[in-house]
C-alpha cells in the first residue's frame, strides 16, 4: 500500500519535509532484522534521526484461532509463536491453563520442565548470539553456535519427536516420559558445552573490532527501561536483577542454586556479557534438574483434566469414557481469568487466559516480551548510525513470531 | 498477598470506591474509564507498581453490558506484586483515556487493542492499526467477527445455520 507523505508528518521530524533529512525504507526483507520486521528511517547521511518500526508481517491471529479450539488443541499452537522458545510459550500455556482449573502437577514433570525450558533457553540465546555476531561481521561464531544448538535439537527430538514444534508439555505435566538415552545425552552436551562458551568467549569477549561495535551502544539507563516495561536480560544489564525463576518461583525453580547476572553499564556488550554468563548460568541449573530428578508419574492423574494412559482403555469402562469426553468435547473451565508468566529467553512472557464455563478458552493474550522490548529501539537507535542500528536489533534479541502472533 | 498491596486495595477501595475481586491468589480492581489514569498514577507513584506488564482487552459481546472489558497487568518489583486492572468500557463508540503519560509503553498495547477491538484511546500520540494492514475493515478479536470457516450441521441445527449462512448477491 501507498502510504503519504501527509501520514507520515508526525513521526518524523520537519527537515524531513523540506528534504534535508533522508527517509529510507530498511526491510521487512532485510537479512539483518531477524524476521520480517520493517524500519522506516530518517537519516541524516549515515546518522539516524528517527526510526519508526513496523510491524505485524507475520501476524497469524493465533490468539483469535484458540478461542475457537479446545483448551488442548489450541495447546498446539502455542509453539509458533516465539520460534525459538517453542517449549517456553507452551509452559506459560499450561501453567495458565493449570492455574485456571487448579490442576496438579507431578515433582517429575515439574523437574523434566525446568530441563527442558533451561535447554531451550540456551538453544535461543545460542541463535540470539550467532545471528549478533553475524550482524557484527563474526561469521565463524554463527557457525560454532549452530553446531551446538543442532546438539540441543536432536535432544528436543528425542524427547518429543520434533526438532522444534514439538508441543511436549501439556496440562497436568508433559507429554511422555523421558528416554533412557536422555539422561547420557544431555551430560555429555552439559560437559562439553562450558568449553564451547569459552570457545565464543574467546572470539569475541576481547575482540577490539567487536568492543568497538557494541560498548556505549545504545545505553539504556534503568530508569527508561522500567518506563518502558522492559525485562529480561536487557533490564539485567542496566542493573536491575529481576528474573521470574527467582522472584516469583514456578516449576521448582527455587530448588536450584543459580545467579541472575547483571551488569551496570546498559550497553550492547553489557547485554553480550550478561547473556554469556545466563548461558553459565543455564547449564547450572539443567546439571542440579538432573541430579535431583525426582521418579514417579510425569502427568497429572486428573482424568477431569488428562486423558487415562492407553493401556487402561481395554479394560477400564470409566477410562474409555474420559477419554471419549477428553476428546470430544474437552474438558470445562471455569468464569474467571488467570495471569500467568515464565521467564522465557527475552523476558517476561505472560500469559492472561479467561475461560466462560465451556471448553474453549474465551479470550487469551500473549503479553511476549518482544513486542515490550522492540519499543525501545528507537529510543537505543536515536543518535547512532545505521551500521549500528544493526547492533541494536540483535541486542534487543528480537523474535518477530513472538511480536505478531 | 503482601502488604503494599493490600494496603493498595484497601487505598483504592476507600478513594475511589472501586470493587475488588480475587481468583487463585490472583487480585484485581474494575474501574470506569474516568478513574483510570489517577488509580494508575497513584498505583505507580505510591505504591510502586513501575511496570505496565500487559495490556488486552475481552469482548463480552452480545451477553454482557458494558460490551468491552480493557484489563492491565501491573508488576511491581519492588514488592515483588501484580495486580490487574479491569476497566469497563461499553460498545458505543468505545472509548478510554490513553496511559502512554504514565506508562510510555502503552503506547503499542493501545495501538493493539485498537486493531484489535477498536477501542479508542484518547491523548495516544499515534493511534495507527499495528498488526493488521492499514487498510483492514473491521476489528478482528471481537466477537462478532466472523471467523471465516463453514460449521459443521448436524441434523438437529441443520436449519440454524443454513439460515446464517452468507447468501450469494442476487
Amino acid at each position: 500500500m501507498e502510504v503519504s507523505l501527509d501520514e507520515l508528518k508526525h513521526m518524523v521530524s520537519d527537515r524531513a519535509l523540506t528534504g534535508d533529512t533522508v527517509l529510507l525504507n530498511m526491510g521487512p526483507q532485510h537479512p539483518s532484522t531477524h524476521g520480517v520486521l520493517r524500519l522506516l528511517l530518517e537519516l541524516d547521511g549515515e546518522v539516524v534521526i528517527n526510526c519508526i518500526p513496523d510491524v505485524g508481517f507475520l501476524h497469524t491471529g493465533i490468539e483469535k484461532n484458540m478461542e475457537a479450539k479446545t483448551y488442548d488443541k489450541a495447546a498446539v499452537m502455542t509453539d509458533r509463536l516465539d520460534y525459538l522458545n517453542n517449549l517456553g510459550n507452551n509452559l506459560a500455556y499450561c501453567m495458565a491453563i493449570e492455574k485456571l482449573v487448579d490442576l496438579d502437577v507431578p515433582p517429575r514433570a515439574q523437574a523434566i520442565r525446568v530441563v527442558m525450558t533451561e535447554l531451550e533457553r540456551l538453544s535461543s540465546h545460542l541463535v540470539w548470539l550467532a545471528t549478533h555476531a553475524l550482524d557484527l561481521a563474526a561469521m565463524s561464531v554463527f557457525l560454532y553456535c549452530f553446531r551446538e544448538r543442532e546438539r540441543i535439537l536432536d535432544i528436543k527430538e528425542m524427547v518429543g519427536g520434533q526438532r522444534m514444534m514439538t508441543t511436549y508439555f501439556r496440562p497436568g505435566g508433559v507429554w511422555r516420559d523421558l528416554p533412557e538415552e536422555f539422561f547420557p545425552t544431555v551430560r555429555g552436551f552439559l560437559d562439553d558445552f562450558p568449553r564451547r562458551i569459552d570457545e565464543y568467549e574467546a572470539l569475541l569477549t576481547r575482540n577490539p573490532i567487536f568492543i568497538d561495535r557494541t560498548r556505549n551502544i545504545g545505553v539504556l539507563s534503568v530508569e527508561t527501561a522500567l518506563q518502558w516495561g522492559v525485562t529480561g536480560p536487557i533490564l539485567r544489564a542496566s542493573g536491575l536483577g529481576a528474573d521470574l525463576r527467582k522472584d516469583q518461583p514456578y516449576c521448582g525453580y527455587e530448588q536450584y542454586d543459580f545467579e541472575v547476572p547483571t551488569h551496570t553499564d546498559g550497553d550492547t556488550y553489557a547485554r553480550y556479557l550478561v547473556r554469556m554468563e545466563e548461558l553459565r548460568q543455564t547449564v547450572r541449573i539443567i546439571r542440579q534438574a538432573l541430579d535431583k530428578m525426582p521418579s514417579g508419574p510425569v502427568r497429572s492423574n486428573n482424568r477431569k483434566f488428562v486423558p487415562p494412559p492407553r493401556s487402561e482403555l481395554a479394560h477400564s469402562m470409566e477410562a474409555v469414557i474420559h477419554h471419549f469426553k477428553l476428546w470430544t468435547e474437552g474438558f470445562n473451565a471455569p468464569a474467571a481469568s488467570v495471569y500467568s508468566a515464565v521467564e522465557s529467553p527475552r523476558g517476561e512472557l505472560g500469559v492472561f487466559l479467561e475461560g466462560d464455563g465451556g471448553p474453549k478458552p474465551y479470550r487469551v493474550y500473549w503479553r511476549t516480551p518482544s513486542l515490550v522490548n522492540l519499543q525501545i529501539l528507537p529510543l537505543l537507535a536515536k543518535g547512532h548510525l545505521v551500521a549500528d542500528l544493526v547492533a541494536l536489533i540483535g541486542t534487543i534479541d528480537v523474535v518477530l513470531g513472538d511480536v505478531d502472533r | 498477598m503482601n502488604e503494599s498491596l493490600s494496603s493498595a486495595i484497601q487505598t483504592f477501595q476507600e478513594e475511589f470506591g472501586l470493587s475488588s475481586s480475587e481468583f487463585r491468589g490472583q487480585y484485581s480492581l474494575t474501574l470506569s474509564g474516568d478513574k483510570l489514569l489517577p488509580v494508575c498514577q497513584g498505583l505507580r507513584d505510591r505504591f510502586g507498581f513501575e511496570i505496565l506488564a500487559g495490556q488486552t482487552a475481552v469482548d463480552y459481546w452480545p451477553q454482557q453490558d458494558p460490551r468491552f472489558h480493557v484489563v492491565y497487568q501491573l508488576r511491581s518489583l519492588q514488592h515483588n506484586s501484580r495486580l490487574s486492572l479491569r476497566a469497563l468500557v461499553p460498545g458505543m463508540q468505545p472509548s478510554l483515556p490513553s496511559l502512554t503519560s504514565v506508562y510510555p509503553n502503552a503506547d503499542w498495547h493501545e495501538r493493539e487493542v485498537w486493531d484489535m477491538f477498536g477501542i479508542h484511546f484518547e491523548g495516544h500520540p499515534d493511534l495507527r492499526r499495528i498488526l493488521m494492514p492499514a487498510d483492514w475493515e473491521g476489528h478482528p478479536l471481537r466477537k462478532d467477527y466472523p471467523l471465516g470457516y463453514e460449521e459443521v450441521q448436524f441434523s438437529f441445527n441443520k436449519e440454524e445455520i443454513a439460515a446464517r449462512k452468507p447468501k450469494p448477491a442476487v
